[in-house]
């Protein structure tokens, strides 16, 4: 059985006997837990876990693709994200994504950052431009950019690619911030700034982060839920499940004996 | 020794290999040596810029102008490409985007089989069907509604027998749609998944993906593919042969029968009997092979090198 401690604080999210099938093939198993406002949650488990997929529900990412199917309810202050005519759209609008490597879109970094309010039907260039700079400046990129916001996105290195992409994400000022494993294509100076900037959002956004990375879990987050092969093993405070894990496996895994 | 062996082996086959490549390479050379060689009389009688823009062919007199062969290849190359491209990307966005996942094979094959379709039964379909039915249906059409616009309605009126430019151009483009529909649909295949669930993650529709991220991110490969298509169709030459009217001059109108260089060419070896005349065809080749050469140049340097960085 799963030992999942639900946190005090009230849940912006709640997952409720979930299960999801790529097919006919089961990739995650009735799964329940709540997630914390505005407080950091980390997924971690070995790969092929499902921590991604537990992800990619949370904004539907599924539903791009044939074939995929959810059971059980995601209630996202209390509607449930899973009902089949739910608007897309206003979904993601409110819950935001940053992705395992940089994906600047192929235009300038100012319109990187103003695609997705000119998506939300903002035109005008004063009110885009104040919230350009501001996302930018939450994502500690102004300052390397800002005389050259009209300059393809592509020239930026990874790591100020992947600040972009953070700013882009916040610029439509998302409830809910996924990070699917952020840093795993950066250098370890810029991980740092990615990790000081998620840590950064904390009690602004609710944030889920995947990572394989046990010690980013450690370092950055406030709760921690332990996945192993489509199952929720064990979901409690970061501090707790570190220091006082209470299933083997659990144990098993931060400890280095498999994954 | 097994050392020796492997190393004459290793050089047996790389000079085999690099063979092979000179071979191809004194091909080329030697067709613009032998087509310089048999033009060299017309380019002496007529000059360069002389034959490109004289619209005189009148064999009898012995006259060779190149300009209405030029226009033709030409005229019929853009229109054909003008009506392929926005059918090839609409074909590739279905494929690639919009179309139900099992549906995508089986149409993706059906487009790349018109290519096998060969050229001759393009034209025969061409002039039995596709002919009478641009005389009897299209033409009268256009003739009401094109023909009446001031300046350019002169393009689309005239005398219309079903053969000549448009009809040319029309068959041209069908021809050329399987090629330039693949190279686009393979340049949308090789944006990243990752790079539109951004777009989509952040709500945008199918529509924005497609108009924001895939076609800005595969540009440069489907103009380069354009390109490759516009050699193509200026190179083709049986169905046009068939539909295109075979009348040497500058056609006031495009529902008026025209050349092209492939089409006189196809048409006229077997009637040269003076000199002039055979050199003239040879100088018309001689074009042609220059002006393919530099559109596939810049397709493939200028375009396609630059997707794969």
């Amino acid at each position: 059985m799963a030992y999942v401690i639900n946190p005090d604080e009230p849940a912006k999210i709640k997952v409720e006997n979930l299960n999801f099938y790529y097919g006919s093939k089961q990739a995650l198993k009735n799964i329940s837990f709540n997630v914390p406002e505005k407080k950091i949650t980390a997924l971690i488990g070995p790969s092929g876990c499902g921590k991604t997929t537990l992800l990619r529900c949370f904004n539907r990412m599924h539903d791009l693709y044939p074939g995929n199917k959810y059971e059980g309810r995601i209630l996202l202050d209390g509607e449930n994200i899973l009902e089949k005519d739910y608007d897309l759209i206003r979904l993601r609008s409110r819950v935001g994504m940053v992705f395992q490597k940089p994906t600047a879109f192929p235009m300038s970094i100012f319109d990187n950052v103003a695609y997705g309010l000119r998506l939300k039907g903002i035109k005008n260039k004063g009110e885009l431009q104040d919230r350009v700079e501001k996302a930018l400046k939450d994502a500690a990129l102004w300052e390397e950019v800002k005389d050259r916001l009209n300059d393809p996105a592509s020239g930026l290195s990874g790591g100020q690619q992947q600040r972009l992409c953070i700013a882009r994400a916040i610029a439509v000022e998302p409830e809910v911030l996924l990070f699917d494993e952020p840093t795993s294509a950066l250098d370890p100076i810029s991980t740092a700034k990615i990790e000081e900037l998620v840590v950064s959002f904390r009690d602004k956004l609710t944030i889920i982060i995947v990572t394989h990375n046990m010690q980013q879990a450690a370092r950055v987050s406030d709760y921690t839920a332990f996945m192993y092969m489509g199952e929720l093993i064990e979901f409690n405070r970061t501090d707790e499940i570190f220091v006082k894990p209470k299933e083997k496996l659990t144990e098993d895994y931060i400890t280095g004996r498999f994954g | 020794m097994a050392g020796q062996r492997g190393f004459w082996a290793d050089w047996s086959f790389a000079k085999l290999a690099l063979g092979a490549t000179i071979l191809v390479l004194v091909i080329l050379l030697a067709v613009f040596v032998v087509l310089y060689k048999e033009s060299s009389l017309a380019i002496s009688t007529f000059g360069v810029w002389k034959f490109i823009t004289s619209q005189v062919w009148n064999p009898p007199l012995d006259k060779f102008g190149g300009a209405p062969a030029i226009f033709g290849s030409v005229v019929s190359t853009v229109i054909a490409i003008t009506i392929a491209v926005p059918v090839a990307i609409g074909i590739a966005i279905f494929l690639t985007e919009i179309a139900p996942h099992f549906l995508r094979t089986p149409v993706g094959v059906a487009v790349e089989l018109l290519a096998a379709i060969p050229s001759i039964i393009y034209g025969m379909w061409g002039l039995f069907f596709f002919a009478p039915f641009m005389r009897d249906k299209v033409q009268p059409v256009i003739h009401a509604t094109l023909g009446k616009i001031p300046v350019i309605g002169q393009w689309f009126s005239g005398y219309t027998p079903g053969i000549g430019l448009l009809t040319a151009s029309i068959v041209l483009s069908i021809m050329i749609l399987p090629f330039t529909a693949a190279i686009a649909r393979d340049s949308f295949k090789m944006v990243p998944d990752i790079l539109k669930e951004s777009a989509y993650a952040l709500g945008a529709t199918k529509w924005d993906v497609m108009k924001d991220v895939v076609i800005p991110y595969a540009k440069l490969g489907v103009i380069g593919g354009i390109i490759l298509s516009l050699g193509r169709a200026l190179g083709e030459t049986m169905a046009v042969t068939f539909v295109m009217g075979n009348q040497p001059v500058i056609p006031k109108s495009l529902l008026e029968p025209a050349t092209s260089i492939t089409v006189t060419l196809a048409n006229e070896f077997t009637e040269a009997d003076t000199d002039l005349y055979l050199s003239s065809l040879f100088y018309l080749a001689l074009i042609l092979f220059v002006m393919s050469f530099l559109v596939i140049v810049i397709g493939k340097f200028f375009f396609l090198k630059r997707v794969e960085r």
